[in-house]
C-alpha cells in the first residue's frame, strides 16, 4: 500500500521508516521478511544510505592492519636514559594506554614492538639481535633516542648504531626524546602499519631468493620447523 | 685532609717502617694529599694507613700517563671516617710489565674496581680471585682507556662522504 | 637368571622407586638422611633482558631449590666509554657527556665534575649559584627516589605506586624544564656556577610543589608502610651489617639503613650545605625495609632543604666572574673587546686548567659519587674517572642474598637501587 505523506507526488510504502529499515536489515541478512507487508522495505537511495550506515565493508588486509596497529605489545627493553622517558609514556601525563599500547610484555615471544631505548653497547648488540629474532612476525622496531639511531652523543668504540644489526622502522631523535616525541614516533608507526600492511618480510631481511630449511632431526620425529634463514651473517651467541 | 706537615709525618713513618724507597714522592695539591709509593709495597702501605685510621677505601682507579714513563698508574683513595680525612696512594708501573699485587683480600671493595683497571688499562693484579674483563666483552682485544687506543666511532656522514659504505643494512 | 639375582636397575629407575606419597617435607628429610644426598645446584642466567633487573644487569644465580647459594653479577652491557669520550672533549663539552653516566641523577654527575674542575682551576662559586645548585641537586634527589620507589613497588607487585610517583616526577621535570629548557640531562651546571639564572615563575611553581610534596610522600607511606605484603617481603630480608658494608665500600642509603649515619653533606659539606638544617635518616636493622624507609624519609628532608634554600636565596651572580672560565654575558660582547676575545677563546678552544690531579666526592642519591680529574694543562682533560656508587654497591649483592629466597633477591635488587648507566659508564 502506497501513500503520499508530503503531498509531493512521491509515493512511499505505508509502514514507518523504522519498520521499513528493519525489514531491509532482515533482507540483507538473508532472511525472509515477516509481518503484514512483506514487500515493505527501503528502496533506492534510502537503501544505499542504510547500507552505508550500518555495514562496514573493507578488505581483509585493511581490517587486519587496523587491528594490528591498534594493539602493539611493546617489549620491555629499556637500556639506559631513554628507558626512563619510555616509562614516562606509560605514566599518566602522556598516556600510551589511550592508544592501546600499555601492555608491555616481558617475553619477546609475546611482543611485537621493540622500542630500543638507550645506547646499544657492543656487548649488548648480539643480545638485542637475539631478542629481536625471538619475536614472532609481524614485528616492528622503533629506535628511540640518538644513541641507537646514530651513535648519539658518544661516537666511540663502545657503541653500535642499531641500523647495523637489525631493521628499524622508525627512528625517534632526541637525547632523551620527550615522551611526546616518542608518542609521535609510535603513532607514525601506527599510521605506517595501518596503511601498508605488506611489510615485505623478505625484503627487510634482504633474504630474497632464500628458502626455508627444515633441520634434519635424526631419530626423533621431524617436526617441520621453519627456520628464518638470513642471507647475511648469522648473529648468535651472547 | 692531612695537611702538608701531616702528610710528611705519614711519609716519614712509612719510610721508617718499610724502608727508605717505599715512598717515592709526596704531593700536597689543592688541599689533597697524595703519596706515591713503590708498586711492590702497596699492601704494606695500605695496611699501615689502615692502622692510622684510614679504614675506608673509596676508589681504585687507573690513569695512563702516556707519554711519561712509567706509564700506567693506579690510585687508591682512602678515607678516614672518624676524622673526615682523605689520602690518596698512587703507584706507577711500566706498560711492559704491569703487575701489581691485588689488595682484594684486605679490602673487598677493590674486587670489581681492580677488574675495571685491568680491563681498561691492562694492569694485572696478582692474587685477584677472579681477574677477567668486566666492562668489555670477554674476548675483546686491547685496553680501551689507554691514551694510544683510538677512540673509534662512526664517521659522520656529510654530502662529501655520503656514498661511502658504512656497512649498515639500509 | 635365578630369581635371587636383581636385574641391573638404572639410576633413574632406582630413584623412581624412592618416590613415596609422603608429604614433601618428610620426603626431603628422608632424602637428606639417606645416602650422602647430593642436591643439584642449578645455575640460572638472569639475563640482561629481564623485567626485574633494573637495567641491563646480568646475574648468574646458583640455586638450591629456591634458595640462592651464590650470585655473580656480570655487567658491561651498557658500557659507553664515557670516560674515554670525555678525554676527547674540552672541559665544558665534557659536562653533557658525563651527565649521561648515572642517568637518574644527572645533576650530581655534573656537580661532581664541576667541583673537581673548580678545585683544579681554583674558581670560586658565587653564593647564589651555590644555593641554586643545592635546589636543583635536592630536587634531583627527590626525583631519583621517586623513580626508585615507583619501579621498586612495581617489582614487588604494588603496581599503582608507579603512576603516583611518576605524577610527582612530572612536576619536578616541569621545574627543570623551566630553569634549563630540558627535562633530563639539562647541562645546567657549568664550571663556576650555573648556566642561567632561574626565570620568573620558577619560585612560585617550586613553592607550590614544595607545599604539596610532603603530603604526597605521606600518601606513599600510607600505601606501603603498613601493607602486609610489603612488610613480609621487606622486613627482615637480606640484612647486612654496617661493618661488612664498609669493607665492601658501600655508602649512601644502604649504609645509613644499616645504622651508620655517614653522609657527605654533613661530614664534608660542599656548596653551602652547612647553611641548611636537615636530618640524616638512619635505619636500625639494615634489612630491605630499612633501606626503603630511609629513602622515603630522605624525600622529606630534601623538601626541607629546598625550602630553606629558596627562602634564603641570596642575590648576586649565577656564575663566576672569571672570564677565563665562564662565558661573559652577551651584552658585554657588544662593548668590550676583552669579553669578545674571551668568548672566542672559550668557545673554540675551551678553558685551560692548571695541571694536576684532583678527586672530588659528593653525596648522590646512591652514595658517594666521586670525580677524579687529571689535567695536563691543556684544554682537554687527560683523565676523567667517576667513582660511581652503584658500581661499588653492586659488590654487596652477593653477601646480601646468599641464603635467601629468589624472591628476596628480587626485592633486594630493587632496594639496592642500581643504575646500570653508572655501573657501566
Amino acid at each position: 500500500m502506497k501513500r503520499d505523506p508530503l503531498g509531493t507526488g512521491v509515493h512511499v510504502d505505508a509502514d514507518s521508516l523504522r519498520v521499513r529499515s528493519l525489514n531491509s536489515r532482515q533482507l540483507l541478512r538473508g532472511g525472509a521478511i515477516e509481518g503484514p507487508n512483506p514487500s515493505s522495505h527501503l528502496e533506492g537511495a534510502d537503501f544505499e544510505r542504510h547500507v552505508e550506515e550500518s555495514i562496514m565493508t573493507t578488505t581483509l588486509d585493511k581490517a587486519v592492519a587496523w587491528a594490528r596497529s591498534n594493539s602493539f605489545f611493546p617489549a620491555t627493553f629499556g637500556l639506559a636514559c631513554c628507558a626512563i622517558e619510555m616509562m614516562s609514556i606509560v605514566a599518566a601525563r602522556v598516556d600510551v594506554a589511550r592508544f592501546g599500547f600499555e601492555a608491555f610484555r616481558a617475553s619477546p615471544r609475546q611482543a611485537d614492538l621493540l622500542i630500543l631505548s638507550g645506547r646499544v653497547s657492543i656487548k649488548m648488540a648480539p643480545i638485542v639481535r637475539r631478542i629481536y629474532d625471538q619475536m614472532l612476525e609481524p614485528k616492528w622496531a622503533i629506535s628511540m633516542g640518538a644513541c641507537c639511531s646514530s651513535m648519539g652523543v658518544f661516537n666511540n668504540y663502545a657503541l653500535v648504531p642499531a641500523d647495523k644489526f637489525m631493521p628499524i622502522d622508525v627512528h625517534v631523535p632526541g637525547c632523551p626524546p620527550r615522551p611526546e616525541a616518542l608518542m609521535h614516533g609510535v603513532l607514525k608507526l601506527r599510521k605506517m602499519v595501518q596503511e601498508d600492511p605488506d611489510m615485505g618480510w623478505r625484503e627487510r631481511y634482504q633474504a630474497e631468493g632464500t628458502e626455508e630449511v627444515v633441520p634434519e632431526l635424526s631419530g626423533a620425529t621431524a617436526l617441520p620447523a621453519a627456520v628464518n634463514v638470513s642471507a647475511e651473517e648469522d648473529t648468535s651467541g651472547a | 685532609m692531612p695537611d702538608a706537615t701531616g702528610l710528611e709525618l705519614i711519609a716519614q713513618e712509612l719510610r721508617e717502617a718499610h724502608g727508605e724507597d717505599v715512598v717515592a714522592e709526596t704531593t700536597f695539591f689543592r688541599n689533597q694529599a697524595t703519596l706515591t709509593v713503590e708498586p711492590g709495597s702497596i699492601r704494606a702501605v695500605l695496611a699501615h694507613l689502615r692502622e692510622q685510621g684510614y679504614a675506608f677505601m673509596s676508589s681504585v682507579h687507573g690513569v695512563d700517563y702516556y707519554p711519561h714513563e712509567p706509564r700506567l698508574g693506579v690510585i687508591y683513595e682512602l678515607l678516614d671516617m672518624s676524622r673526615v680525612d682523605r689520602i690518596a696512594v698512587k703507584l706507577r708501573v711500566d706498560s711492559g710489565d704491569p703487575v701489581v699485587a691485588s689488595v682484594t683480600e684486605e679490602w673487598p671493595t677493590a674486587n670489581h674496581q681492580e677488574r675495571e683497571v685491568y680491563d681498561m688499562f691492562g694492569v694485572v693484579f696478582e692474587g685477584h680471585p677472579d681477574l677477567r674483563r668486566i666492562l668489555m666483552p670477554e674476548d675483546y682485544e686491547g685496553h680501551p682507556q689507554r691514551r694510544d687506543f683510538p677512540i673509534g666511532g662512526e664517521p659522520v656522514i656529510f654530502t662529501f662522504n655520503e656514498g661511502d659504505s658504512t656497512g649498515s643494512s639500509e | 637368571m635365578s630369581p635371587t639375582e636383581e636385574p641391573t636397575l638404572s639410576e633413574y629407575r632406582r630413584r623412581e622407586q624412592s618416590i613415596t606419597l609422603a608429604p614433601l617435607h618428610e620426603q626431603l628429610e628422608e632424602r637428606s638422611e639417606g645416602e650422602g644426598s647430593t642436591q643439584e645446584l642449578l645455575t640460572l642466567n638472569f639475563g640482561p633482558h629481564h623485567p626485574a633487573t633494573h637495567g641491563v644487569l646480568r646475574l648468574l644465580v646458583t640455586l638450591q631449590g629456591e634458595i640462592v647459594r651464590d650470585v655473580k653479577p656480570i655487567i658491561g652491557y651498557v658500557h659507553t666509554g664515557i670516560e674515554k669520550t670525555a678525554e676527547d672533549k674540552s672541559y665544558w663539552k665534557v659536562i653533557p657527556v658525563i651527565e649521561r653516566m648515572d642517568y637518574l641523577s644527572y645533576y650530581f654527575n655534573a656537580m661532581a665534575f664541576c667541583t673537581a674542575i673548580e678545585k683544579l682551576a681554583e674558581v670560586d662559586v658565587p653564593p647564589r649559584a651555590q644555593y641554586l645548585r643545592v635546589i636543583h641537586l635536592e630536587l634531583n634527589r627527590i626525583m631519583s627516589h621517586l623513580v626508585w620507589l615507583g619501579t621498586s613497588a612495581l617489582d614487588l607487585g604494588a603496581i599503582s605506586m608507579f603512576w603516583y610517583c611518576f605524577r610527582e616526577r612530572e612536576k619536578i621535570l616541569d621545574l627543570f624544564e623551566m630553569s634549563s629548557g630540558q627535562r633530563m640531562h639539562t647541562r645546567y651546571f657549568q664550571v663556576g656556577g650555573v648556566i642561567e639564572d632561574i626565570p620568573h615563575g620558577f619560585e612560585e611553581k617550586l613553592r607550590s610543589f614544595l607545599k604539596e610534596m610532603p603530603s604526597r610522600v605521606d600518601q606513599y607511606g600510607a600505601l606501603l608502610n603498613r601493607n602486609e605484603i610489603v612488610l613480609q617481603r621487606l622486613r627482615g630480608t637480606c640484612p647486612l651489617d654496617a661493618e661488612t658494608l664498609l669493607t665492601l665500600g658501600v655508602t649512601g642509603p644502604l649504609l645509613r639503613a644499616a645504622g651508620n649515619p655517614w653522609d657527605l653533606r654533613k661530614a664534608a659539606p660542599y656548596s653551602s650545605y652547612d647553611h641548611f638544617d636537615f636530618k640524616i635518616p638512619v635505619g636500625t636493622q639494615g634489612d630491605n625495609y630499612d633501606r626503603y624507609a630511609v629513602r622515603l624519609a630522605e624525600m622529606y628532608e630534601s623538601v626541607k632543604i629546598v625550602q630553606q634554600a629558596l627562602d634564603g636565596l641570596p642575590e648576586g651572580a649565577h656564575i663566576t666572574d672569571d672570564r677565563k672560565i665562564a662565558l661573559p654575558p652577551r651584552h658585554e660582547l657588544a662593548t668590550s673587546m676583552e669579553a669578545l676575545i674571551h668568548h672566542f677563546k672559550l668557545v673554540t678552544e675551551g678553558m685551560r686548567v692548571p695541571p694536576g690531579e684532583v678527586y672530588s666526592p659528593i653525596e648522590s642519591p646512591r652514595g658517594e659519587l666521586g670525580c677524579f680529574v687529571r689535567s695536563d694543562g691543556s684544554s682537554k682533560p687527560a683523565r676523567v674517572h667517576m667513582r660511581d656508587p652503584s658500581f661499588v654497591n653492586l659488590q654487596a649483592t652477593a653477601p646480601m642474598v646468599k641464603g635467601a629466597y629468589i624472591a628476596d633477591m628480587i626485592a633486594t635488587l630493587a632496594m639496592l637501587d642500581p643504575i646500570l648507566g653508572g655501573i657501566d659508564r
